[in-house]
């Protein structure tokens, strides 16, 4: 632990008008950033093949968590669809790659683009929609999706039924790493910014705005924000995490189909969000880490009753973390701070 | 013209099927003010109890009646163990509980009863009804016993005092508690009158379409977009909007040129989500005007 | 090695009994070789399926093959080595498919697969198999892709492809009734649309005309009542079903009840008799054309069968919650006994080389539970072991066979 003078002249302008106890705890957390930080880079070579694999997944599904948590937990706006554009993104990325030799780190924004406009403009009509009414339109969207990716009419692009194969990815030359452990590091850099854009965004006026929303939303607009644009927009940003998040994982299974991308995947995205905690950015990582590791733990327990452990193992975690896991970090803090301070 | 009739009364048939569930899910609704994703697997649960005690030579009445107040009590139990300690938990939370619940009920339905399809007995025959070849007996059975439930379910609300006290426990809790209402046992009420129609549902579904555990699944879908489409306020409006999907899920899919086939549930749900943008809350649903 | 021939035998004792000949390419004096997963005592098989998720119904595949190799296991193993089966669900998800198999060859370090199952699944994998020169065996699916020696030399299929079924319906339809009005009903996915282009294939330049009406479905979907109205309204006098069990069941009893009685041909995987048509009423079903290539274990006619009782012992003893109904029980068992031939075959040469060259080594191998007459054949050049089909009509109480063994030769 920092002690608290030293660090008023790092974070001056902030130390200043927080008291010295704030500012340690800022420092304390950027330490423990730093530290997580640490470890993520290392970890692919204390670790081999498909263990980096599963850690790609994790911070993909995190990401595409994330997109989920910007519009239901920060927005309030109720999405049961996401895996739609999480889908959309993977074949932006499958499509470009396969069918037009686009290079794959180009497909990541282009992902993220095409799935900001259709979550724009999904947002627009969704604007008149409240609650579960907007659940259950984001569920069509959920639905649809793998019918429209199977429809013979599409079938050129989308490859069908049969999926496309998406090629591998090159390690740049001169770096000494295999493909899993460049696509971690590539996956690891897009996420950290996202992740840094986030928090941009949740900290500025427009976040603000965007959490005003949520909570109090006709005072929001007595106060005059434009609560039109700011929920399309959110549904447009959210989309755009979502779809660069689907487009990582194109790139990551290597593969692309509509059996990928069923009405399963948007409700693990919630699950996963709700466990790790709305609103809160590292919680969405939590969220990646149960959605890919927890039903292998049900499944090592019992084979023919997988799906039920899974369910006693969700039913545990909202039971004794009601507010997600970091409801109940900034709990188990409380406490800690409380107790110290006794 | 032969064929739009039969495809209407085909879409009838379905839709009677996705109007009984989403009679459940609004009855479950207007009890907790949540969506029971759940609802499709207690259904199959209560409808493979069912056909075990009728595979251990239960008669079919005898067995349906216990599996109703079967289902009832089942209901109550599991708002009482399940959903009443994250009473005051945020909306999700309570979701995640029923993404749990059907996790388990699925994956409990397969272990104990595996996954080859089995047949349940209807207690309408199958016979087509009055030598038409338009509907048979059971579907017509189907659309009767919904009408007759709906008749039941609106007598109770608006009949007995009971029903209005659930009424006025779902509307405003805490008023209600003012007036000596116990909130918490009208909860698990709703919900036991809710597994109890899923119940019903479950045993009806099964002679069309027959028994496996993911039988509820897609229907469950069509009688969520039923609910919300007719609004999630008005059990009838739900029952007509279960209707309502099956036909235009059918007329779509077989007059709509080139979509209409391989997309017939998108065009369904299109349909749903158009209806939607005009009446926000559903055809026959009230909006919730809030104050300042 | 002293003791390999009687073991051999014993092991192989089902296999002996329908005449198959055991070919025994390894010489008794070929040192041992292993590859990932092979030692003295045990041989390390990698398997996934949905054992959870919307495919959950397919369990009874692995499962099956589980009990199989727990049986050869119980005997003494393949010369004095026990099978460590390996199976992961993958939830039909092909993302899991690819991290489930990742772990079995780079964690459990298994010497192969076999029978992974689904097609999305197996795609997802297909190109990381063949990199990593891992054996992907019978794989559990129909699809005709997995027939590619040249292309993919480390995968290979095992059940009749679907467009292989698909030609034969063509071909059927062709020479019984060449002026039909074909309808088509099929399940909206990989296994439905390769049957259907197996037929159009196989119909030729005719198929635009014959072919009146295609209409899917989805597996979501409630019922197939709205379908089956649309192709008899159509005016069709065939009707050709690619369905699962439920949706077959479905399908058979809508066109009796709305008085239609078009030739109905209906795909292997949803012709059983216990499981599709008594649910649908034995006497709807009637006149039915289905081709199988295995026996059905609900059909009559086998009771007396040696190769049935054999197998209705082998559930009874290893496998007594699963449901004798399910021809997926027998798909299973006929996977692992395959697989088991294909490692006697290797002897002491376990490596993942070898395992492939028995793989495309299997000849005339007859199962308990083929039809007679169908045997596995692989060669360098054919990675589909089975091949045949038997074309067989429902006759109110079981299925009557006609014609010749078919073989459903592709391009």
């Amino acid at each position: 632990m920092t002690t608290p003078h030293q660090d008023t002249t790092l974070f001056a302008p902030a130390g200043q008008a927080l008291g010295a106890r704030r500012a340690a705890l800022l420092t304390t957390r950027h330490w423990v950033w730093a530290g997580v930080l640490a470890v993520a880079v290392v970890l692919p070579f204390v670790f081999q093949g498909f263990v980096v694999f599963q850690l790609t997944e994790v911070m993909i599904y995190g990401l595409a968590i994330l997109g989920l948590n910007l519009l239901t937990g920060f927005n309030g706006q109720f999405s049961v669809g996401h895996g739609a554009f999480y889908g959309l993104g993977a074949y932006v990325t499958a499509i470009l790659m396969q069918r037009y030799g686009v290079a794959y780190y180009w497909t990541v924004p282009a992902a993220g683009g095409v799935c900001f406009a259709v979550g724009a403009l999904f947002g627009l009509p969704a604007l008149r929609l409240q609650g579960l009414y907007l659940a259950l339109a984001t569920f069509a969207l959920a639905v649809a999706l793998p019918q429209l990716l199977k429809f013979h009419g599409l079938e050129d692009w989308t490859g069908g039924v049969q999926g496309i194969v998406v090629d591998q990815p090159d390690v740049p030359g001169f770096l000494p790493i295999d493909t899993d452990q460049w696509l971690y590091y590539f996956t690891l850099a897009v996420v950290l910014a996202m992740f840094a854009g986030a928090a941009n965004l949740v900290k500025s006026r427009t976040g603000r705005a965007i959490m005003a929303i949520r909570d109090h939303p006709i005072a929001a607009a007595a106060m005059g924000v434009n609560e039109p644009l700011y929920k399309t927009l959110t549904f447009g940003v959210s989309a755009l995490y979502t779809g660069v998040a689907g487009a990582l994982g194109a790139l990551a299974v290597q593969f692309v189909a509509p059996d990928s991308f069923s009405l399963f995947l948007s409700i693990n995205f919630l699950v996963g969000l709700i466990l790790g905690g709305m609103g809160s950015l590292p919680g969405c990582l939590f969220g990646g880490l149960f959605v890919l590791y927890v039903p292998n733990i049900a499944e090592s327990v019992s084979r023919g009753l997988a799906g039920a452990i899974y369910g006693v193992i969700m039913l545990l975690v909202i039971f004794v973390m009601p507010s997600g896991a970091a409801g109940f970090t900034r709990l188990a803090f409380a406490y800690v701070s409380r107790w110290r301070n006794r | 013209m032969q064929l739009l009739l039969q495809q209407v009364m085909a879409g009838l048939a379905n839709g009677a099927i996705y109007a009984l569930v989403a009679l459940a899910v609004v009855m479950i609704y207007q009890a907790i003010d949540h969506l029971n994703f759940a609802q499709g697997e207690m259904a199959t649960f209560s409808a493979y109890v069912a056909w075990q005690l009728i595979a251990w030579g239960t008669p079919y009445w005898l067995a349906f009646v216990a599996v109703v107040i079967l289902s009832f009590i089942g209901g109550v139990a599991t708002e009482r163990i399940l959903f009443k300690p994250l009473h005051n938990a945020s909306i999700l939370a309570n979701l995640v509980a029923f993404i749990a619940l059907f996790s388990i009920l699925n994956s409990g339905d397969g272990y104990l009863w595996d996954y080859t399809i089995k047949t349940f007995p209807s207690p309408f025959g199958t016979k087509p009804l009055f030598g038409s070849v338009l509907i048979d007996a059971h579907e017509a059975g189907m659309i009767g016993v919904t009408a007759v439930m709906l008749g039941l379910i609106y007598l109770f609300f608006r009949g007995t005092r009971l029903g209005l006290a659930m009424r006025a426990a779902a509307a405003n809790p805490e008023s209600a508690r003012l007036v000596g209402i116990r909130v918490g046992w009208m909860t698990a009420l709703g919900w036991g009158i809710a597994a109890a129609i899923g119940g019903v549902a479950g045993m009806l579904i099964a002679p069309i379409v027959f028994l496996d555990p993911n039988m509820m699944f897609g229907v469950l879908l069509y009688g969520f977009a039923g609910a919300v489409l007719g609004g999630l306020t008005s059990p009838a409006g739900a029952v007509l909007g279960g209707f309502a999907v099956g036909v235009i899920e059918n007329l779509g899919g077989t007059f709509i040129p080139y979509f209409g086939r391989d997309l017939k549930l998108t065009i369904a749900l299109l349909v749903i989500v158009a209806v939607l943008m005009v009446r926000p809350a559903g055809i026959f649903g009230r909006s919730v005007v809030s104050r300042v | 090695m002293k003791n390999l021939t009687r073991r051999t035998i014993l092991t192989a004792a089902p296999a002996l009994a329908f005449g198959s000949p055991l070919l025994a390419t390894r010489s008794a004096r070929a040192a041992k070789q292993y590859g990932p997963g092979v030692t003295d005592t045990e041989i390390k098989v990698g398997n996934t399926g949905p054992y959870s998720g919307p495919l959950s119904n397919a369990s009874p595949i692995p499962i099956s093959m589980a009990a199989y190799f727990k049986m050869i296991n119980d005997e003494g193993g393949i010369n004095g080595r026990k099978i460590n089966f390996i199976s992961y669900d993958d939830g039909y998800s092909p993302p899991k498919t690819v991290e489930m198999t990742r772990k079995l060859v780079e964690s459990d370090q298994v010497l192969f697969t076999s029978g992974q199952l689904g097609t999305p699944t197996n795609s997802a994998i297909w190109h990381y198999m063949n990199e990593k020169k891992v054996p992907q065996l019978f794989v559990s699916t129909g699809a005709t892709k997995w027939d590619d020696p040249k292309g993919h030399p480390w995968t290979m299929g095992f059940f009749v492809s679907y467009q292989a079924e698909g030609r034969i319906y063509a071909a059927y339809i062709l020479q019984n009734k060449p002026d039909a009005k074909i309808g088509v009903l099929y399940q909206n996915d990989d296994f439905g649309k390769d049957y259907l282009k197996g037929l159009v294939d196989g119909l030729g330049d005719k198929a635009a005309s014959m072919i009146k009406v295609k209409d899917s479905y989805e597996t979501t979907d409630a019922t197939v009542d709205s379908q089956i109205v649309e192709l008899k309204a159509a005016g069709c006098d065939v009707l050709v079903t690619i369905a699962i069990p439920k949706f077959g069941a479905q399908a058979i009893r809508k066109v009796a009840e709305i008085a239609w009685k078009p030739l109905h041909i209906l795909n292997g995987i949803a012709s059983s008799v216990g499981v599709t048509l008594k649910p649908a009423g034995l006497e709807n079903a009637k006149g039915i054309i289905t081709d199988n290539s295995f026996k059905d274990a609900t059909d009559p006619q086998w009771q007396n069968d040696a190769g049935y009782k054999w197998w209705v012992s082998f559930m009874d003893k290893y496998y007594p919650a699963g449901d004798k109904t399910d021809s997926q029980n027998v798909y299973g068992q006929s996977i692992a006994a395959t697989t088991v031939q294909m490692l006697k075959q290797c002897g002491d040469e376990l490596t993942r080389e070898n395992v492939m060259k028995q793989a495309a080594n299997l000849q005339d191998l007859e199962l308990p539970m083929l039809l007679p007459g169908i045997a596995i054949n692989t060669s360098p050049t054919n990675f589909a072991p089975i091949r045949q089909a038997q074309m067989r009509r429902f006759d109110g109480e079981r299925y009557v066979p006609f014609g010749p063994v078919l073989t459903g030769a592709i391009g």
